[in-house]
This record gives C-alpha cells, structure tokens and sequence, in this order.
C-alpha cells in the first residue's frame, strides 16, 4: 500500500475502498470473539472461508465479538441483517444456498423468542440487539478487523481528517470538555479536562496512553473493541494526541488476550503503512506513533500510576496522587491515559460534535457505556446501552431474566470495586453518580447476575481473596487489612462466624477504604460493605443458623441422594472422584441398586449433581452431620 | 544496586543464551523493556530458567534483584518448570459463580492435579486465570492456549484422560 501524504489523496483512498465495499451485495459475517471461539466459531469460519474465496457476490468477514455470546457461534447475512446463532460447521453450506434465493432463510438456526416462541429472523427484532444503541461497538460485526479498507469504508478515519483539516487543537478540547466524556474504564474523570491540563503541563513531551489492561474477572469489553475495531481505539489516540500535542503514544494491553494483541499489532503496522501513524501524517506536521507493552497478569496495573510503572519494565506499584500524571506520570512528564472504550468514543465525537454526545445518556453521564452481561442471566454477551438505562431493563429486557427461571438475588457493577445491588434498586439509572449513590460504582462494565443460588457471602469472599492475591503489598491498609476481612469471610463461611464478625467486617472495610493509598484499596471493601448493607440477613444465616441461603459454602452444605428419585444407574458413584458414593443392599430400583452419599469421604464438589439425569441428588443447608459424629 | 556488566558489549556464551538472544537483543541496554523479555522467554520455555534470566539481567542492565522482584510479582511469571500440558482454569467472576473452583478438585483428587501446581509425572500444570473474557461460555478452560467452553466435571475427567493417553502412547513409540 502507497503512503497517504495529504488528506486529499485520503479522502480519495477512503471513496475507493467505500465503492469496493458496496461492490458485494452480501456480506457474511462470523463472529470471532473469545466466546464465540470458545464455541467453535474458527471452524466454521474456516467452511464459509473455503466456500466464499474468489466469490464477486460475498464478502466474507471474520468480525469481532458482536455481543450475543450466549448462543455463539453467531453468523449474520447482510444488508437483510438474517441473523443466525449457533452455528455449526456443517450449517455453512445451507447458509450459502439459502443467500442465493431471495427471502429465503435457514428456520433451524434462527433465534426462537423464549417467551412466544416466535422464531426471530432478523437482528433488529430480537429484544437483545433492539433495546440496545450502540456507538462504541457500531462497527463490531460489520468491519473485517485486520483490514484497514474496511474501516475506512464506513467512514473510519475520517474524524481524524476532519480534526487536522479545520480543527484547532485546542477547539478539539473544548468539544471534549463539552461532551463530557467521562473516563470509561470506571472513575469517570471527564477526559476533556484531563486533556486540557496535560496540555497546559509544562514539559517537552506529552505521553499519550492507552489503557488496555482489562483485569476485571467477569469483564470484556475493552477484548471486543480491540479485536473487534481496533482502528477506531488508534483513531482516538490519534485525535488526542494531536489536541494535546502528545509525542509518544502506547498501549498497555493484557497477555491473557492473545487474540487482541495479535489483532491490534496488525491493526498499528496497517495504519502506519498508510501514514496515519508515523512521522508527517497525511502530510501535516504532526508526527506520532503506538508503542505495544504487555500486561503481565497483575489486576493492579490497570491502576494509572501503576500502568504506567509497569509500562516502564518495573514492578507495577501504585504512588500516591498529590501530582497528577496529566503533569508528572509516565518519566514524570505530562501524560494522559484513557482506557479503551474511552478513546474509541473520541471519533464520534469528534465527527458528530458534542452536541450530539450530550443527547445520548443522562445529564452527569452523557453517552453510552459497554457492559459485559454474564452470571446467571439468560442473555449473556456483550450490551451498549444510553447511560441511564435501569438495572432492570438490561437484566430482564435484554438480559432476558434469569436462568431456568430463578430468582434474582443481586447484580454486581463495578467488579471487584464495586458492589452487589439487590432486586429493591433494580430500578436505578445505570450511571456514574447514581451507582456510587448506591454504594457501588460504573467501574469499567463487568455486570454479573446472581440468582438465588449465589451466595453473597461467598462471592464478597471471592473478591477480597482476588484482591490480597492482587494487591502490591505496598501500602499497610490494602495488604493487612484485607488479610483480616478475609480472614473473618472464611470464618463466616466455614460456620465459625460470631455476630460481632459482621460489625467487624465493618469497620475495618471503612478503614481501609479511607486508608488506602490507591483506587484498588480504596475501592476493595466495597463488595463487603455492599453486600452487608444489602444482605445482613445472609451474613446472620451463616453465622446463627449455620445455614448458607445460596448453598455455596461448603461447610454448611451436605449432598444427599432422594431414595424415591434414584433409578440406581450408578453414574454418580462413576463420577465421584472421592469415592463417597457407594450403594444400599437390597434396595433395588429400575436399572441397579439404589445410591448413598457417606458424609464423611465427601467433599462436596458436585459432580453427582451434574451428572444425575434424574434430579435425585439434592442439597440441604445447614449440612446434616455424618452419622456417628457427634 | 548497579547492574554488572556492561549491556552492549554481553556476547551470548551459551545455547540457552543465544537462544535468548534472538528473543530479546533488539531491547538491549532498555531496562523498560525488562517485562516484555520476560515474557518472551517464558514463552518459549514456558518458564523462566535462571540462566535466561541472569542474562536478560546483564544485556538489559538490569539488576537481578529487580529481575527477581518482577518474575514474583506479576502473575504469569514461573520460575518453576511447568507441565508439558497447561490446563488454565479460569476464575473469573463469570466462571467462579458457575462453579469453575469446584472443577480443581477432580483434577486434584482423579488425576493427581494439584492447584496452582504440577502433576508428579510433569505431564500437567494446573493453574487459575483472571477471566479470559468468554464469560457466557464459563466455566471455560483453556488448555495450551484452546478454549473449552462450558466444562463439567465429567468433560474435565475425559480431556485430561485423552492427554495423558496420548502421552502414554508417544512415551511407548519413543521407546520402541
């Protein structure tokens, strides 16, 4: 590919690769994101691969994550928007015939209404992809990711353009401070006020960075955009950089993602073949370039001051803020460090203008924001919703309610910052303020559904447990403190617990949320405190009654085998890995002898309840003493 | 502590080292670039051999004790050998409320698979991810970098049984 050395040649070079677009008049997709992968979705890609090569009427495209993960491998046939969900690779050549007649579909794979039982054929009808607006993720889906032609031809780059033709710098920013563009990756720091005090910032070089360390358990987002459009993320650097007047750009992005990195590094050697990264972009002054780092597995490195440590080739601990990095952070020069969905919302803005921004969203929280809906919902995947949608809308309307049926119990923001929210705030606006109202916060968008099988107890004991593997260690509060909370969750969970746990649990969370030196300490506490606030009466079941309402922990459940239920087919003694299941004499049932679990050898995994067809084993809590204990 | 040595003039002395070399020359004198070395040994080697770790110490002027701070503190790190296998079991959020922790305890008790360990034989090391993002699909485990989406204890009995098989069969055919 030819340098671009004016945005005229640009302009021209983004009208062809439109018209080479529409030159096809069908195009199919298959979703490539991690879960979709999981599912197989690379084999079928590979059949309509073979099926598609040297094709004039399909173009075939390897998209990233298009959100509907629960029923992956997904495949749409556009412009009719036919939309199929879990497709195998023997589906593909069906797919193909039916594209060749007109209004014809392939019933099997379309997505049937759960409720109605009405088979849904198109991607706008289905109540997940409907209640949604999309912005960040517009292009997932419709855009090969390692092709550059694509991008363009939906009009990518172009916000650039735009920038360096008729903007000035500092207009740029004050149309960021207008949009209010509030840092995506969980504090919400308006990222037009961050940029303006880096540019004010004294200093030779401005670092422009990425945040791509998404290691929030349960969270995916930032996965999607990077694999799924990763030149609207370098867009958006790039617009930043030129407003600030940025010298040096990198990413900082996750090694468990391989995927992502190999997308994204393909992406960047793309963009600096055209010249929209490198020295004299499309033949202005301004000169800038991405410099790839991987995250090496450490949560607090999404922490800025930490990211930028480790950026650096040294331990990623935290420092404390009274300088801001937008003056002293990356070399101790002025930085600005957006997170990924932050930056990929630059573009739009950008071309649309602020004023459109600020129409989307509520008042304090203009915009859209990703969520990764996961947990116990039907619908699980991958939404953008207007800030301001309520709890309840994403976990029933396009969330679809919960699994088999069950009962809600809480609803987790924030990941391991932020806290559980119970069916009493399912009505709350979904934004920055009134998250934290509630005693738990945007964080970077993992949302996770708990249905009454889920114990609350135990899932804020999974969280401080992830924090104190997580924590640096460097500041007292974060690295004993949580110590001691987890101390006390384990006591509670094992039965042990006393009342004056919860009132203990308390206040040393209060502690360290004052204490703490960064935003991972300050914000730990924050799933035990919720949870308590929102649950007491859990936390009291454990302790009193010795009792766990979810039946998670383990000490205070037993597994039994219902003799009326039992067929004695003897699956469950095959599957027992601790050998506690053996069976009755002389009690027979239709295909063997009958069951039973010997309280003392097992130690409650599960696996007889997974295996069991006949629903015969069940829980009971409080656990029911092996006999002959006392 | 200064770092021994001088960067620029290292010249690698050994296998291991020439190996590493090629790894990690084009970062040589760039101490900021002492975790992307890392990980790039610990790709090929799927750990961190002392060797390769002194050396990256002197042609990246780096302090081994930095070296050593680092290899600990980050998380994907082993200064162990692992297993031939990598099962990754992820404990995301997602996966951990679907059950993926109560999954450790068949590769521990059935197959001799401790957590966060390695099988005696050294067929297998068992280890907990941070959420790989493919949580509609959890409880998800990942093994040599394949995804196996939605495992249940008997699906994790018959993948680990289909390794060892396979390893059992090319230890035999390397005999005879």
């Amino acid at each position: 590919m030819e340098k671009l050395r004016s945005i005229e040649q640009f302009k021209l070079f983004q009208d062809k690769c439109r018209r080479e677009f529409e030159e096809y008049p069908l195009v199919i997709s298959v979703c490539q994101g991690a879960s979709c992968r999981a599912a197989g979705s690379e084999e079928v890609a590979n059949v309509f691969e073979k099926l598609t090569t040297g094709s004039s009427d399909i173009r075939f495209i390897k998209s990233g994550c298009q959100g509907f993960c629960e029923y992956g491998p997904l495949s749409v046939v556009r412009p009719a928007n036919i939309f199929y969900h879990m497709v195998k690779p023997g589906d593909v050549t069906d797919i193909m015939r039916s594209t060749k007649e007109e209004d014809e579909v392939v019933d099997r794979l379309l997505y049937t209404h759960p409720g109605t039982g009405e088979k849904l054929g198109r991607e706008h009808e289905i109540e997940f992809y409907s209640k949604q607006h999309r912005i960040v993720l517009a292009l997932n889906g419709y855009v090969d990711p390692l092709r550059i032609d694509d991008y363009l031809a939906h009009g990518g780059y172009s916000a650039l353009a735009k920038a360096l033709q008729v903007m000035e710098p500092g207009h740029i920013i004050e149309e960021m401070i207008e949009a209010n563009l509030r840092g995506r990756g969980g504090a919400g720091y308006p990222a037009g006020w961050k940029w303006k005090s880096c540019k004010e910032a004294p200093g030779d070089r401005r670092h422009i960075i990425c945040n791509a360390d998404e290691g929030d358990p349960g969270a995916f987002m930032d996965q999607a955009v990077l694999e799924g459009n990763p030149h609207s993320v370098i867009e958006g650097m790039l617009i930043g950089a030129y407003a600030i007047g940025g010298t040096n750009g990198y990413i900082y992005i996750r090694h468990e993602y391989p995927q992502a990195v190999k997308t994204f590094s393909a992406a960047l050697d793309k963009a600096r073949e055209l010249g929209l990264l490198g020295d004299n972009i499309l033949g202005t002054d301004f000169s800038f370039d991405i410099d790839m780092t991987f995250g090496a597995g450490s949560f607090v490195c999404g922490e800025s001051s930490a990211l930028m440590r480790s950026l650096d080739g040294q331990v990623g601990e935290p420092r404390d803020k009274f300088t801001h990095a937008t003056e002293k952070g990356f070399h101790d020069e002025p930085t600005t460090l957006n997170n990924v969905e932050t930056w990929a919302n630059v573009p739009h803005i950008i071309n649309k203008g602020a004023k459109w921004f600020r129409g989307i969203g509520t008042e304090g929280s203009p915009g859209t924001k990703v969520f990764s809906l996961v947990g116990k919902v039907n619908n699980t995947g991958l939404i953008e919703v207007p800030m301001g949608t309520s709890l309840r809308e994403i976990v029933y309307d396009i969330g679809g309610g919960i699994k088999k049926d069950g009962k809600f119990k809480a609803v987790q923001t924030g990941g391991p910052s932020g806290g559980m929210l119970p069916e009493s705030k399912l009505n709350l606006p979904v934004d920055f303020d009134a998250l934290t109202d509630a005693g738990s916060m945007m964080g970077s968008g993992g949302m996770i559904v708990m249905d009454e099988h889920t114990c609350v107890v135990d899932v804020a004991k999974y969280f401080i447990d992830f924090l104190i593997d997580e924590s640096c260690g460097k500041c007292l509060p974060c690295r004993e403190g949580l110590r001691q909370m987890s101390k006390i969750l384990h006591r509670i969970c094992d039965g042990q617990g006393k009342l004056k746990d919860i009132n203990d649990l308390e206040e040393l969370a209060e502690t360290v949320a004052a204490t703490a030196l960064c935003g991972l300490g300050k914000s730990a506490p924050n799933p035990v405190l919720s949870s308590i606030k929102y649950f007491r009466d859990e936390y009291t079941a454990h302790i009193v009654e010795h009792k766990c309402p979810g039946g998670v922990c383990q000490s205070l459940i037993s597994y039994h085998i219902v003799p009326d239920l039992c067929n004695g087919c003897g699956e469950c003694e095959e599957a027992c890995a601790s050998l506690a299941i053996h069976s009755v004499r002389r009690q027979k049932r239709k295909e063997g002898l009958l069951r039973e679990i010997d309280q003392t050898l097992c130690d409650k995994c599960g696996a007889c309840v997974q295996i069991c067809k006949e629903n015969a084993v069940e829980k009971r809590s409080p656990a029911v003493a092996p006999a002959g204990a006392a | 502590m200064e770092a021994t040595g001088h960067p620029e003039m290292t010249e690698p002395a050994s296998e291991i080292e020439r190996e590493v070399e090629d790894l990690i020359g084009k970062w040589a004198g760039n101490p900021s670039k002492t975790i992307m070395a890392m990980l790039a040994v610990q790709e090929k080697y799927n750990w961190l051999p002392q060797e390769a770790l002194e050396y990256i110490s002197i042609r990246l002027g780096v302090p081994k004790g930095q070296i050593y701070h680092i290899a600990t503190f980050y998380k994907v790190f082993s200064l162990v050998q692992r297993g031939k296998h990598i099962l990754q079991l992820c404990t995301g959020t997602g996966c951990y409320i679907l059950g993926s922790a109560l999954l450790a305890k068949t590769l521990d008790k059935r197959h001799g698979i401790p957590w966060n360990g390695t099988s005696d034989d050294g067929l297998f090391t068992l280890e907990s991810v941070n959420c790989i993002g493919a949580c509609s699909m959890g409880p998800v485990l990942v093994v040599d970098g394949e995804y196996h989406a939605n495992v249940t204890h008997d699906r994790v009995d018959a993948l680990v049984k289909r390794l060892r098989k396979r390893a059992n069969k090319e230890e035999n055919n390397g005999e005879a």
